[in-house]
């Protein structure tokens, strides 16, 4: 990791506080807990899609840590389970998705992992790829027509969407109106199926930023550190009124890109196998126990506790009822509504 | 491609998709030929499953059917049966004009039947009977086709005859088919999973209206969709946005008694 300084052995942490550094790690925990549950719950036959975000872990929790609660918008995609952790959501709140209960946010209409909550500042959004983004940048625009300071919109993306039509015009009209935007690619290298290499000719997708008029900068996201510190720098930019950053997080997807994929179609077990050598979760454990940062039993009650919360947030969840068939009506309009009037 | 005398098969998985790709659709293929006066063409085959009862919630289980039909310049089928796929697939390819080519995701692992061995073509346009009867008329199309014919052979036990007639073709549509079964049956249903305001049935009903208005003995009616955004995730909004071969019975039953 490029957090540790190899000659000095020195860590840096970009004024991260050990207590701000274990939340992160416990963030890592809780994502891997939580996408487990979910595939499990699947297996199960207890819920009938899953999605998991194994191997973000390190970039979410990273860039969570430079948004500020209660002030910044968050714009996310269906990946950014530690992301909406991180920004305030519970597990309990999570597992409403999951089991599409009534008392979801969504009220159980929108597919798991598309998490919204007015309260956290966290961007409803659809299935339909990059079509948060003009949402996205249309909040920034807001803040900025209302004149605000020291608040920004961070919005997030896989690789593959940046090919849409719509990343494209986000990223030029936020460039032109210099608006307090942050976008944040989490470059997995995968697409469902669709590798890098068939996605786009140069695979540097920071280095678009100089076409937009726009800083661009590339970060490890298997390092939260080093993730956090690329967020906060283009965040704080932003909230300053200086104009938006296109941020470029390299990690990896290690499992299938839901569970109605197989990707053994399309890339080998040993492919992934080699992969996991760099997995983010373990490698972040090790930095923080080499720094005295944690403990080994630290470590241990710390997993301990994030799957006590983790169970008690299914049971919780599964109790609470479906949403009734008749709320398929509601909220269509504002008020009852029939098309044909009388 | 089109353009330029290929013959493109274009795949948008899903139809909830397709959204971004409209103004290329609607704005361009379809308006091609006519704007160049004939000079230019677009023989393209777009390819889209689309439909719910499969837990797709909001983003994946929408019908776009309607969105499109308006649209002159553009064809549209919806075969249900695996060897009207192949014939309309090939019939569509072998078209001059754009052809947006619709599949029910349901029907994929749901529907099984033979397949002819080589090529032939199955003509855009043409209805098919799947089952004949005397007392009502049903068109449907897509998986609520296969719904339908279920509730028509129930109420076969119940000495009730009712025809059904696979569309097959949105756009252009049969009219013939239609008419010529309506004249025998005097009664019409439209049965479809989109909704039911602007839906295709609207088109069907209103074409019987004014071509045979004095053949029918009971009021046109239509079994469709809800008027709501999407079916939701969550089992009990889509088993309330999803019709099902017993409601479908139901409004049979009603209809021949009227
Ligand atoms: C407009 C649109 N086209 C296609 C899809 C189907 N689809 C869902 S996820 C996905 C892959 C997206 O890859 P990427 O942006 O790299 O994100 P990742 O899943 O790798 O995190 C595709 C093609 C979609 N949801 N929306
Ligand atoms: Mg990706």
């Amino acid at each position: 990791m490029a957090t540790t300084d190899l000659r000095t052995g020195s860590l840096e942490r970009h004024g991260l506080s050990d207590e701000q550094l274990r939340d992160m790690f416990r963030n890592m925990l809780l994502q891997r807990q939580l996408d487990n549950r979910g595939f499990q719950l699947n297996r199960q036959g207890k819920v009938p899609f899953a999605l998991g975000s194994e191997g973000h872990e390190a970039l979410q929790a990273g860039a969570a840590m430079a948004f500020n609660r209660g002030r910044d918008i968050l714009a996310p995609y269906y990946r950014d389970l530690g992301l909406c952790l991180g920004i305030g959501l519970s597990p309990f709140e999570i597992l409403l998705s999951i089991f599409a209960r009534a008392e979801d946010h969504n009220g159980g209409r929108q597919f798991p992992n598309h998490y919204s909550s007015k309260a956290a500042g966290l961007m409803s959004f659809s299935s339909i790829l990059a079509a948060h983004l003009p949402h996205a940048v249309g909040a920034a625009f807001a803040i900025a027509y209302r004149g605000e300071t020291g608040r920004a919109v961070l919005a997030t993306c896989g690789d593959g969407t940046t090919s849409e039509g719509e990343w494209h015009e986000s990223m030029n009209f936020a460039a032109v109106h210099k608006l307090p935007f942050v976008m944040l690619v989490e470059n997995n290298e995968w697409a469902i199926s669709t590798p890098l290499a068939k996605q786009m000719a140069q695979p540097e997708i920071w280095k678009r930023a100089a076409g937009y008029g726009m800083p661009g900068r590339r970060f490890n996201g298997f390092d939260p550190i080093e993730t956090y510190a690329a967020v906060k720098e283009a965040m704080d930019r932003a909230r300053a009124g200086e104009g938006p950053t296109l941020v470029e997080g390299t990690c990896y997807r290690y499992l299938a890109h839901s569970t109605d994929d197989n990707d053994l179609t399309y890339r080998t077990r040993e492919v992934v196998q080699e992969r996991r050598k760099d997995d983010p979760v373990p490698a972040f454990e090790a930095v923080l126990l080499e720094h005295g940062i944690v403990t080994p039993e630290g470590v241990a009650a710390m997993r301990k506790d994030v799957l006590r919360e983790t169970n008690e947030a299914t049971d919780a969840a599964e109790a609470l009822p479906y949403p009734e068939p008749t709320d398929l009506y509601k909220h269509v309009y504002e008020g009852a509504w029939e098309p044909w009037q009388s | 491609m089109a353009m330029e005398g290929l013959r493109p098969i274009a795949e948008i998985q899903f139809a909830d998709f397709i959204y971004p790709s409209f103004n290329q659709i609607v704005g361009e293929a379809a308006k091609i030929r006519y704007r160049s006066n004939g000079e230019y063409t677009c023989p393209l085959v777009i390819r889209t499953p689309y439909g719910g009862g499969v837990r797709g919630a909001l983003s994946h289980s929408v019908s776009i059917e309607a969105l499109f039909y308006h649209v002159p310049g553009l064809k549209i089928v919806a075969p249900s049966f695996p060897d009207d796929v192949k014939g309309l697939l090939n019939a569509a390819i072998d078209d001059p004009d754009p052809v947006l080519f619709l599949e029910h995701k349901k029907t994929y692992r749901l529907i099984k039947g033979e397949v002819p061995d080589g090529h032939y073509t199955i003509p855009l346009g043409k209805a098919n009977v799947r089952k004949a009867g005397t007392q009502l008329t049903v068109v449907s199309y897509g998986l609520y086709l296969h719904w339908a014919l279920e509730a028509a052979q129930r109420l076969q036990e119940e000495n009730v005859s009712v025809e059904v007639i696979d569309l097959r073709s949105i756009r252009p549509m049969d009219k013939t088919a239609i008419l010529t079964s309506v004249q025998k049956t005097r009664k019409l249903l439209i049965v479809h999973e989109d909704n039911k305001f602007g839906g295709i049935g609207a088109e069907i009903s209103a074409m019987v209206a004014e071509e045979a208005l004095f053949s029918l003995d009971s009021p046109i009616r239509r079994l469709c969709g809800p008027d709501v955004p999407s079916m939701g995730y969550a089992l009990p909004l889509e088993e309330e946005f999803m019709s099902s071969p017993a409601e479908m019975a139901d409004a049979m039953r009603a209809m021949v008694k009227f």
